[in-house]
């Protein structure tokens, strides 16, 4: 049971990371396109934004480990 | 020229040592007799696995018993952590050392006397090994849980780290050598593949965060940066010199960690701390933003953290649940269709391997620069 809930934990963290994430990329490509001589500042700046995105989703995925353990 | 033999031989001295060290504490190989108990080696766990789940499939309800004959979760959570032998192939493993302290003092003694969690090792106190845990036990093997039993062991990933640590002055010290003797003109061999990677992580990683002190902070933030692609791209080769999971034992990364936040607290100038505690707030804010900034400064390091062991542990348990479903549903068909899936997130965690040293980098990098360049900031206001 603890299980169950925690795989819907971890799926309900991957939604938030997957939106988050996609909208950091996708704003990223726009304004690379409207820019690419700032292509590779953009990048980095994306890079760190979707690493703290994702430190949320990873949280959610180790306190599920956590709980299904 | 005599700076640069003393260099040298400081190098070679060096490189014998940590040689003497590494493998003066590993014991010789040696075969495990018991093929037919859940904490023995991956096969048997296969061969097992393989009996039971052809069991399972008579009475069709994988609920209530698949899950007990062949235990993805134990078996995976197996893999992932940290062991006390390095299991090489078949019934064959390395057995480490086991250096244990109590209130007796120093028991030193390789993990092949507990052959397997089987036996009972009699040292000054009698030792039991379960599930990688080492206890104190009484002669008819019940726990003794008031006694201490700190496990100070070469385990799998401290053998890793050794070589990790072996490998890597090996290499930069080469690198360094080809400098010393040739000046900064054009490199050679192993130095011009990697002064490409040492000037990105000085050009696009330091200096865009830390500016003017970009030199003072390159030593650590090239350490931190080889030192975890390395240990990542070791946690991905399935055999022998791999197969630990360094970088994703939060241990390592809580020490990686603590030192980017010394490193941030110690260098950082008095505007940091006013930003701190005196902010640019009205007054009756006081109450609620300097809480909220004296947790942030613990809150950075604890994401570093997280951030590299949840990665590079979701990503092994990944690529392994996968290699366990063709096992789990016992069936060519699955195998054959989970390869490629397989291949390709080893591929993707290449990328991972290198993208969580580049994070990790920039954000020390960041969090360092924040504190020491944060003059240059106050002024834009």
């Amino acid at each position: 049971m603890t299980g169950s809930i925690a795989a819907i934990g971890a799926g309900l963290a991957a939604i938030g990371a997957g939106l988050g994430i996609g909208r950091i990329g996708g704003s990223a490509m726009e304004s690379m396109a409207r820019q690419p001589e700032s292509a590779n500042k953009i990048q980095t700046t994306m890079l760190i934004a979707a690493a703290f995105v994702e430190a949320v989703a990873l949280f959610a995925v180790v306190v599920s480990l956590l709980g299904n353990g | 020229m005599t700076h640069i033999n003393n260099f040298k031989s400081t190098y070679y001295s060096l490189k014998t040592l940590i040689l003497t060290i590494v493998f003066s504490f590993v014991s010789i190989f040696s075969f495990a007799n018991h093929t037919t108990s859940s904490s023995a080696t991956d096969s048997s766990k296969i061969e097992t696995a393989t009996i039971h789940s052809s069991e399972a499939s008579e009475n069709i309800s994988p609920e209530n018993h698949g899950e007990e004959k062949f235990d993805i979760n134990k078996t995976i959570m197996e893999h992932v952590a940290d062991a006390h032998d390095w299991h090489l192939w078949g019934h064959t493993s390395i057995h480490l050392p086991v250096i244990l302290y109590t209130d007796k003092g120093l028991d030193v003694f390789s993990s092949g006397k507990f052959n397997h969690g089987h036996d009972i090792y009699i040292g000054k106190y009698s030792y039991k090994i379960e599930h990688e845990k080492i206890h104190a036990v009484d002669e008819n093997g019940n726990v003794l849980s008031d006694i201490k039993v700190l496990d100070f062991s070469i385990t799998k990933n401290v053998a890793t780290l050794l070589i990790s640590v072996f490998g890597l002055m090996l290499i930069f010290l080469t690198v360094a050598n080809g400098y010393a003797k040739r000046g900064i003109g054009a490199p050679k061999g192993i130095q011009s593949w990697l002064e490409p990677i040492i000037l990105f992580v000085r050009d696009d990683i330091a200096a865009p965060n830390l500016g003017k002190h970009t030199n003072k902070y390159m030593p650590y933030l090239l350490t931190v940066f080889f030192f975890i692609w390395f240990n990542n791209m070791l946690g991905l080769i399935p055999f022998f010199p791999g197969g630990a999971n360094v970088t994703g034992n939060i241990a390592v990364t809580m020490i990686l960690s603590v030192i980017t936040f010394v490193l941030t607290n110690i260098n950082a100038k008095k505007a940091y701390w006013k930003h701190i505690f005196l902010p640019h707030v009205p007054l009756w804010l006081y109450p609620l933003m300097i809480p909220v900034e004296i947790i942030g400064i613990f809150t950075k390091p604890f994401a570093l953290m997280i951030r590299l062991f949840a990665n590079i542990t979701a990503g092994h348990i990944l690529v392994l649940s996968l290699v366990c479903l063709a096992i789990l549903f016992k069936s060519f068909a699955v195998g054959f269709a989970t390869t490629p899936l397989i291949v390709f997130i080893s591929a993707i965690e290449l990328l991972v391997a290198f993208l969580q040293a580049f994070i990790f980098t920039i954000l020390s990098a960041l969090f360092i620069g924040m504190a020491v360049n944060i003059e240059s900031e106050e002024a834009h206001h």
